[in-house]
């Protein structure tokens, strides 16, 4: 099971959780967990096509999965997968 | 290194228009081997000191690398020669001594520093900085002389304009078009509260003429716009972002990459904080971190969600930090990094960040830009984010 954290502004729609374990061989995999078991996270995280969306960064440990394989990227069970909204606080 | 008739140990000299060469070309150490008081009269920028009767004791301690390239000079080449045949002797395989020293250089009109450039009350007030040897006084005067541009007198702007000020940043402009309301008090800590009402730039000019004399503050009382932006950060050496609102970030992106110019970004919220540098060319930048904004209600403002005052604090000072070290040229700055700080759990995280290749601002297919003056309507890119 990797370990998924997830960023304060879901953190309503995730139970207030802020750190989940879930099943999943891919990035896409995880994500789908936890969209399923939280439905509220999936218009944040997905556009209609089902593509993640371009504001949403996800990484795998310490890697955009941009540069990885995207959704494809493979998650190991000692693996972190983090998603990571843009910030304007100042 | 063989050993000739004499007994003499056979030395590379160099001249000091070719020393210059290397000198600014890198990978060379420079080692002034006279007493310091020559040494603060002028010496050549980014030198180490070592007086002549400490070059056996302390050379090892200040040039642990044996095999490093190192030129060294004194006056007029004679007290170096002998400092140079020591560390010979001491198994150093690669030192030139600088023909003529630092008076043939200074005749030939080469560059020098002076420390004669910070008076008395400077020399004590930054003394602490001098000490440390990745500052020292050329640092210090280098510091003197550098520009910052900080966005905002806010929560970040607060403390990074207090600890710039401190350290005696020589030029610091604050952007902001807002007063000190009592609710920015908790955690802006350069205004108080007798000056609830007043511009923040004013009263972040005051905070800091009463700290350090020797800062220029420039106060820019407006919003960044794509009319003002290049004429307003043209004028700096380092931009510290700490905007409260997307539409502000992203042309400030869009605008530090066509100038050139570092970016220290910084974002608060709650109890998180990211910063992370971005200087052209080296490394990514905003927009291939961020290719495009979160919807507002991804991306509340501390004035919505709450932020913890000490996060405020934490993530400006971080920016202070970044810079110091770009200023100086020292250590590593966040680039190609995002450092995540959660308050909560004490924890810190650090993310890579690539150059995107398709990046719109920065990669190898950005278009040419010829008109500098125009730029996208980022409060349509930004989705009705116009900030707190």
């Amino acid at each position: 099971m990797a370990k998924v954290k997830i960023p304060p502004v879901l953190r309503q729609h995730t139970g207030g959780e802020s750190e989940l374990e879930l099943e999943g061989a891919s990035v896409g995999a995880v994500l789908e967990a936890l969209v399923s078991g939280f439905p509220d996270t999936r218009p944040q995280l997905f556009g209609e096509d089902d593509e993640l969306n371009r504001f949403v960064n996800v990484y795998l440990n310490d890697e955009d999965v941009r540069v990885l394989d995207g959704l494809e990227t493979a998650v190991g069970e000692t693996d972190t997968v983090m998603i990571l909204p843009a910030m304007a606080g100042g | 290194m063989e050993s000739g008739t004499s007994g003499k140990i056979e030395l590379e000299e160099i001249p000091v228009d070719r020393a210059r060469e290397e000198i600014e070309s890198g990978g060379v150490i420079l080692l002034d081997t006279r007493e310091p008081h020559e040494h603060s009269a002028a010496h050549i920028d980014g030198c180490l000191l070592i007086p002549p009767a400490m070059v056996a004791d302390n050379v090892e301690q200040q040039i642990p690398d044996r095999s490093a390239r190192v030129i060294v000079y004194c006056a007029a080449g004679a007290r170096s020669e002998l400092a140079a045949r020591q560390m010979i002797e001491l198994g150093y395989e690669d030192v030139a001594n600088m023909t003529g020293g630092i008076a043939e250089w200074q005749q030939r009109g080469f560059p020098v520093v002076s420390e004669a450039a910070l008076t008395p009350e400077q020399r004590n007030r930054y003394s602490r900085h001098i000490l440390l040897p990745e500052v020292g006084a050329d640092g210090q005067v280098r510091m003197l002389e550098s520009k910052a541009l900080l966005l905002g007198a806010g929560g970040l702007g607060a403390p990074t304009a207090l600890y710039l000020a401190a350290a005696g940043i020589g030029t610091i402009g604050i952007v902001d078009d807002d007063v000190v309301d009592a609710s920015n008090l908790q955690r802006q800590v350069i205004h108080d509260t007798a000056r609830i009402g007043q511009p923040k730039t004013a009263s972040a000019r005051q905070t800091i003429e009463g700290l350090n004399p020797d800062v220029d503050v420039v106060e820019y009382g407006t919003r960044l716009d794509a009319d003002n932006v290049l004429e307003i950060i043209g004028a700096y050496d380092v931009i510290v972002d700490g905007a409260d609102n997307f539409p502000t970030r992203y042309l400030l992106n869009d605008a530090s990459v066509r100038l050139g110019k570092p970016v220290v970004s910084a974002s608060i919220l709650g109890f998180d904080g990211q910063i992370s540098t971005f200087v052209p060319e080296e490394g990514p930048c905003y927009r291939c971190l961020y290719p495009s904004p979160p919807p507002p209600e991804l991306a509340p403002s501390c004035s919505a969600n709450g932020v913890l005052g000490v996060m405020a604090g934490v993530m400006g000072l971080l920016q202070a930090n970044e810079v110091i070290k770009l200023v100086l040229g020292i250590g590593e700055p966040l680039i190609g990094r995002l450092l995540l700080y959660e308050a909560l759990s004490t924890r810190f995280t650090e993310l890579r960040v690539r150059r995107d290749p398709d990046c719109p601002v920065c990669g190898a297919g950005a278009p040419e830009i010829e008109d500098l003056g125009k730029f996208p309507d980022y409060e349509a890119f930004c989705g009705g984010h116009t900030g707190s």
